[in-house]
C-alpha cells in the first residue's frame, strides 16, 4: 500500500486542539455526599429518595402498636419521614383492601397545613387504619419519631453516616428536582418530634407513591468481619450479619448473627422452594468456588484469597440487600430467621455432592425435558416479548462482562510492570552521576510507584463495581427467566389437570353407560375433586402471570436504578483517580525543570 | 516542510515543536548545515525517505536541495563511519533502527486478518479496527522516519563528522548511491567481527586505565548501560499494558452502545451517553499512552543505543592503548634484540599517536554525552509530565462532565 506520510512530528498523538476549560463549578453539596456514602446501593435509595419506609404492620392482624420511646428528632427528619408511610401504604401487599378508603379523606387534608396533623390521624386509625397499628394518637407521633431516628441511621454500622445524612436531608428537602408535593413536606420540616403532622402527610404521599412508585424499605443489613473458623479442610468462613430495622416482625431493632456461606445458599433453597410458586424473581446467591475457597482455607493471607473473600463478602451483601428489599420476600419466615436466629441447623443440602445435591440435579434435568415437551399455548405476547428481551439482554451483559473482566486484568498487568518499571528508574536515577538528574530520576520512579497504587484501586473499582454489577445481573437475569419458566409450569399443570379431568368425565360417562353405580359415586367425588383443581389452577395460573409481570417491572426498575448509581459511582472513581493523578505529575514537573 | 499526512486520522493533530529533536535536545540548528526529512514513502518493501538540506557551506552546489533515499543507504553511510579508522575517537552516531520492515509487516497482517474478518463483526466495529489499525501503522511509519531524521541531524550537528565527505555525498547527490545490501558472506563476516570483538572487549575491559577520568567512565557506562537497558525493556512492557486497557475501553464502549440501541428506555439513553464517554476517554488513555511512549521509551531506547555506542569508544580507546603498549614492548625487545629498531620505533610512535588522538576526542565525546544525556532527558521528562497533566485534566474535565449529565438525568 502506498502511504503518503507528512512530514510530521512525532508528537501529534500529543496535543488536543480544544484547550479545557478548568474552571467547571464544583458540584452540589448533595452530589458530593452521595460521593462520600459508603458503596451499597441502599444507601443510593435512601439518598435520592430520602428515605427508608416503616411498614406499620406488615401482615393482617399481626399488628400491636409498637412501643417505641420519645427520642428528639434532629431537624429536617421529619418531612423524610412522613414520605416513608404513604410509600409503605402502596407497597403492602393485597390484604389492606379496608385501609385504602380513609386514604382519600386524608389526601384532602394533607395539601392543608401539615400542622393538623394530629386529628386528621385519629381519624385515619378508624376501620382498617386499626391495622396500622395507631391505635391511640400518641403512638403515631412517636412512631414517626422513632422511624425518623431509624432513617436518620441509614446505612448498617457507621456512625458518622447520621450527620451525613441529616445534611443531606437538609439538601434533599432543597434539591429542585423534586416535585412539588415533596417541597410541601420540606418545607413544613423544623418543628421537631411528636408532631402527628407526620400523620397527616402519608396520605398525601401515599398518592405520590402510586405515581411515583418510589422504592423504600426499612431493614438495614451488613455483611462484614469475615473470620476463618476452624482449621484445614473443615474450614470456613463465617460472616457477620447486622440487621438494622424497625419492622414489628423482628424481635429487636438491631442484631446480629454469624452466618456461613452454605448458610446463604440454604437460605436460597429455601426460599427458591417456596416463593417461586408464586412466580417470584428470586435473588440468587454468589456462586460456589472450590477453588477459591480451598485456598481460604490453606491460608487467609494472600492477596488472591483476600480479594476473594471480600468479592465473596460485598455479593452476600448485595444478596441480602435485596432480598430485604423485595416486599414478598421479607415477609418470609425463613428470611427472618436466617437474620435473626443465634444458630442455624447447617444447611446440608446445598453440597454439591450430597444425595440431596444428586436429587436438585435430576429434578432439574426432568424440568428441562418437561419443559420441552409441551410448548406453551402463549395467549399474551407480552410474556414471549419480554423472555426474548431478557435472553437478549443476559447474552449482551454476558459479552460487555467478558470484556470488563479483560480490562481488569489488563489494569492488574498494568499495576505490576508499572511497580517493576519504578524500581528500574530509581536504579537508573542511582546511576546517574549528574545529581539533578538523578535527583529527577528518583521522583519519577516515586510517581510512578504511586501511579501503580492509583491503577490498582482503578482495578478494584473496575471489578467491584463494574465487572460485579454486571455478574449480579447476568445472574439475576437467569432468575427472572426462571420465573418465567415457573408460569409455564403453571400452565401445564392447569393444561394437565384439564386433561385429567376430561378423562375422569368420560370415564364417569362410562360407567354411566355401564350402569355401575357403586363406581359411579366414586367417579363423581373425583370429577369433583378435579374440577376444583382445575379451577385452582387456573387462577394459580392467572396469579402467577399477574406476579411474574409485577416482578419483572420491579425488576426492571431496580435494574435500571442500581447501573445508574453503580455506573456513575464507577464514573466518580474515575474521577478521582485522574485528579490524584493530576496532583503527582504537577508535583513532578518542578523537578524535572529543575534538571540543570 | 510539513505536510500533512493523506490518511491522517483524527487522533493526529499537528504538534508545534519538531519531533526527532525531541530526543537530543542541543543540537546547533546554525544555518550552516540544516537536514530534514521532509516527507517519506512507504511501498511495498521499501521506505523512500525524501532528504532535504539547508545550507550555507560552499562545497555544496546550491543553498537547499533534496534526494531521495532508502534505508539501505542510511546503514552504508552509517557503515561508512564506523569502518572509518579515523572516527574511531568519536561516539558512533547511532543508527537507531536495526530493520523497520517487521513492524510494518506485523500491522499488514493484523490489517489482512481484519480483512478476511470482515463477516463477523458488524460495520462499526469493522471501521472502527480499521482505522485503528490505520493509525497504528502510521505511528510506526512516523517513528521510522523520526528515527532517520535524528540520525541525519545529529551527523550534522558533530563539528567533524558534518565534514565527511560521503555524508555530502549522501546528502546531494541525487542519483542512486547504489549500495547493496550486505550479501551473506558480508553479514557472516560482520557477525564473526562482533564475536571477536566481544570477547576482546572482555579482555581489553580488563586493563585497568591510568586514566582516573576514563576509569571512572568505564564503570560509569557499565552500570548505566545495565540499568537504561533493564528501564527501556520494562517501559516498553508498562506502555504495552496501557495500550491494552485502552483498547478494552474500546470494546466496552462498543458494547454499552449495543446495549443502548436495544431500547429508547432511560437506561438505554444512559448506557449510550456512557458509551459515548468510554470512546472519548479511551481516545485520552491512548494518547497517554503514545506519549509515555515517545517521551519516555524512546528516550531510554536512544540512550541505551548511545550508551553502547559510548562503551564501545571506550573499547576503542582501549584497544588503541593495548596496542600501543604492545608497541612499547615491541620497541622495547628490538632495541634489546637491536633488530629492526626503526620499524618498532615508527610502529610505536604511530600507536602513540593513534592512542593520544583517540583519548583527546573521546574524553570531548564522552563530556559532550553526558551534556547531551542531562539535556535531553531533562527536556523529555518535563514534556512528558505536561503531557501527562494536560491529557489527566482533559480526561477529567471529560468525566465531570460526564457525570453531571448523567446525575442530572436521574
Amino acid at each position: 500500500m502506498v502511504l503518503d506520510c507528512g512530514r510530521k512530528p512525532e508528537n501529534q498523538h500529543a496535543s488536543c486542539r480544544k484547550t479545557p476549560s478548568w474552571d467547571s463549578k464544583p458540584r452540589t453539596t448533595f452530589y458530593q455526599l452521595l460521593h462520600h456514602t459508603t458503596s451499597r446501593s441502599q444507601w443510593h435509595h435512601l439518598l435520592l429518595h430520602g428515605v427508608s419506609v416503616i411498614h406499620i404492620g406488615d401482615q393482617q392482624g399481626s399488628l400491636q402498636p409498637p412501643t417505641f420511646p420519645i427520642p428528639s428528632l434532629p431537624p429536617g427528619t421529619l418531612s423524610l419521614t412522613t414520605r416513608t408511610m404513604a410509600s409503605s401504604a402502596d407497597r403492602n401487599p393485597p390484604p389492606f383492601p379496608a385501609s385504602e378508603e380513609p386514604q382519600p379523606e386524608l389526601s384532602d387534608m394533607a395539601e392543608g397545613d401539615s400542622d393538623e396533623g394530629e386529628d386528621i390521624f385519629v381519624s385515619n386509625s378508624h376501620p382498617a387504619s386499626v391495622s396500622r397499628g395507631v391505635s391511640q394518637p400518641e403512638e403515631p407521633a412517636d412512631l414517626f419519631s422513632e422511624e425518623a431516628t431509624t432513617t436518620a441511621k441509614p446505612n448498617g454500622v457507621h456512625s458518622d453516616d447520621d450527620d451525613l445524612f441529616a445534611e443531606a436531608q437538609a439538601d434533599l428537602s432543597s434539591d429542585p428536582s423534586s416535585d412539588s408535593t415533596r417541597k410541601d413536606l420540606s418545607s413544613s420540616s423544623g418543628p421537631p418530634s411528636a408532631r402527628s403532622p407526620a400523620a397527616l402527610q402519608p396520605t398525601s404521599l401515599e398518592q405520590l407513591e402510586e405515581d411515583e412508585a418510589k422504592d423504600i424499605f426499612d431493614v438495614d443489613v451488613a455483611v462484614t468481619n469475615p473470620e476463618k473458623v476452624g482449621d484445614g479442610m473443615n474450614a470456613y468462613v463465617a460472616y457477620k450479619v447486622s440487621t438494622r430495622t424497625s419492622l414489628p416482625m423482628f424481635k429487636s431493632k438491631a442484631f446480629t448473627a454469624r452466618r456461613r456461606f452454605s448458610d446463604f445458599l440454604g437460605l436460597y433453597e429455601k426460599l427458591s422452594a417456596k416463593q417461586s410458586l408464586h412466580g417470584c424473581i428470586i435473588p440468587p446467591p454468589p456462586e460456589k468456588s472450590v477453588v477459591g475457597m480451598t485456598k481460604v482455607k490453606v491460608g487467609m493471607d494472600d492477596p488472591s484469597s483476600v480479594e476473594f473473600v471480600e468479592k465473596r463478602r460485598a455479593a452476600l451483601e448485595r444478596y441480602l440487600q435485596r432480598i430485604v428489599s423485595h416486599p414478598l420476600l421479607l415477609q418470609d419466615p425463613d428470611v427472618r430467621e436466617f437474620l435473626e436466629r443465634d444458630d442455624l441447623p447447617r444447611a446440608v443440602n446445598t453440597q454439591a455432592l450430597s444425595g440431596a445435591g444428586f436429587l436438585k440435579m435430576i429434578t432439574k434435568a426432568s424440568d428441562a425435558v418437561s419443559k420441552m415437551t409441551i410448548k406453551m399455548n402463549e395467549s399474551d405476547t407480552w410474556f414471549e416479548d419480554k423472555f426474548q428481551e431478557v435472553d437478549m439482554e443476559e447474552q449482551q451483559l454476558r459479552k460487555l462482562h467478558a470484556v470488563v473482566d479483560s480490562l481488569v486484568n489488563h489494569r492488574k498487568e498494568l499495576c505490576m510492570n508499572t511497580a517493576v518499571f519504578a524500581k528500574s528508574m530509581a536504579m537508573l536515577g542511582n546511576s546517574e552521576d549528574n545529581t539533578a538528574l538523578s535527583r529527577a530520576l528518583s521522583q519519577l520512579a516515586e510517581v510512578e510507584d504511586k501511579m501503580e497504587q492509583l491503577h490498582q484501586e482503578q482495578a478494584g473499582s473496575d471489578f467491584f463495581i463494574f465487572a460485579e454489577l454486571l455478574a449480579d445481573y447476568i445472574r439475576l437475569l437467569g432468575a427472572v427467566r426462571g420465573c418465567f419458566d415457573q408460569r409455564v409450569r403453571a400452565w401445564q399443570r392447569w393444561q394437565e389437570a384439564q386433561s385429567t379431568l376430561q378423562k375422569k368425565r368420560e370415564a364417569e360417562a362410562k360407567l354411566l353407560w355401564a350402569n355401575k353405580p357403586d363406581k359411579l359415586q366414586q367417579a363423581k367425588e373425583e370429577i369433583a375433586e378435579w374440577e376444583a383443581k382445575v379451577t385452582q389452577y387456573e387462577r394459580d395460573f392467572d396469579r402467577i402471570g399477574m406476579t411474574v409481570r409485577k416482578e419483572v417491572l420491579r425488576f426492571e426498575k431496580e435494574k435500571a436504578k442500581d447501573f445508574k448509581s453503580q455506573i456513575i459511582k464507577y464514573l466518580e472513581a474515575m474521577l478521582q483517580s485522574q485528579q490524584r493523578l493530576i496532583k503527582f505529575w504537577e508535583a513532578f514537573l518542578p523537578e524535572a525543570k529543575a534538571i540543570a | 516542510m510539513q505536510q500533512e499526512g493523506l490518511d491522517d486520522g483524527p487522533d493526529f493533530l499537528s504538534e508545534e515543536d519538531r519531533g526527532p529533536r525531541a530526543v537530543n535536545v542541543d543540537l546547533e540548528m546554525d544555518a550552516t548545515l540544516q537536514v530534514d526529512i521532509s516527507d517519506a514513502l512507504s511501498e511495498r518493501d521499501k521506505v523512500k525517505f525524501t532528504v532535504h538540506t539547508k545550507s550555507t557551506l560552499p562545497n555544496f552546489k546550491q543553498n537547499e536541495f533534496s534526494v531521495v533515499r532508502q534505508h539501505e543507504e542510511f546503514i552504508w553511510l552509517h557503515d561508512s563511519f564506523v569502518e572509518n579508522e579515523d572516527y574511531a575517537g568519536y561516539i558512533c552516531l547511532v543508527l537507531c533502527l536495526a530493520d523497520p520492515r517487521p513492524d510494518f509487516d506485523a500491522s499488514r497482517e493484523k490489517l489482512q486478518k481484519l480483512g478476511e474478518g470482515e463477516g463477523s463483526m458488524t460495520k462499526e466495529e469493522f471501521t472502527k479496527m480499521k482505522q485503528e489499525l490505520e493509525a497504528e501503522y502510521l505511528a510506526i511509519f512516523k517513528k521510522t522516519v523520526a528515527m532517520h531524521e535524528v540520525f541525519l541531524c545529529r551527523v550534522a550537528a558533530h563539528p567533524i563528522l558534518r565534514k565527511d565527505l560521503n555524508f555530502h555525498v549522501f546528502l546531494e547527490y541525487n542519483q542512486d548511491l547504489s549500495v547493496r545490501g550486505k550479501n551473506k558472506k558480508e553479514k557472516l563476516e560482520d557477525f564473526f567481527k562482533n564475536v571477536v570483538k566481544s570477547a576482546d572487549g572482555v579482555l581489553v575491559a580488563g586493563v585497568k586505565d591510568v586514566d582516573d577520568f576514563f576509569e571512572h567512565e568505564k564503570t560509569f557506562l557499565l552500570e548505566y548501560h545495565n540499568r537504561v537497558k533493564d528501564a527501556s525493556a520494562k517501559c516498553d512492557r508498562m506502555i504495552r499494558s496501557h495500550k491494552n486497557a485502552a483498547d478494552d475501553m474500546n470494546r466496552i464502549a462498543s458494547s454499552l452502545y449495543t446495549l443502548g440501541t436495544q431500547d429508547s428506555t432511560d437506561l438505554c439513553k444512559f448506557f449510550l451517553k456512557v458509551s459515548e464517554l468510554f470512546e472519548k476517554t479511551r481516545k485520552i488513555e491512548a494518547r497517554v499512552a503514545a506519549d509515555e511512549d515517545l517521551k519516555l521509551a524512546d528516550l531510554l531506547k536512544y540512550y541505551l543505543r548511545e550508551s553502547q555506542a559510548a562503551k564501545d569508544l571506550l573499547y576503542r580507546r582501549s584497544r588503541g592503548l593495548v596496542d600501543y603498549e604492545n608497541a612499547n614492548k615491541a620497541l622495547d625487545k628490538a632495541r634489546a634484540k637491536n633488530r629492526d629498531v626503526l620499524q618498532a620505533e615508527t610502529n610505536q610512535q604511530l600507536c602513540c599517536h593513534k592512542f593520544e588522538k583517540i583519548s583527546e576526542s573521546a574524553k570531548q565525546e564522552l563530556i559532550d554525552f553526558k551534556t547531551r544525556r542531562v539535556a535531553a532527558f531533562r527536556k523529555n521528562l518535563v514534556e512528558l509530565a505536561e503531557l501527562e497533566l494536560k491529557h489527566a485534566k482533559g480526561n477529567l474535565q471529560l468525566l465531570q462532565s460526564c457525570v453531571g449529565v448523567l446525575k442530572g438525568n436521574t
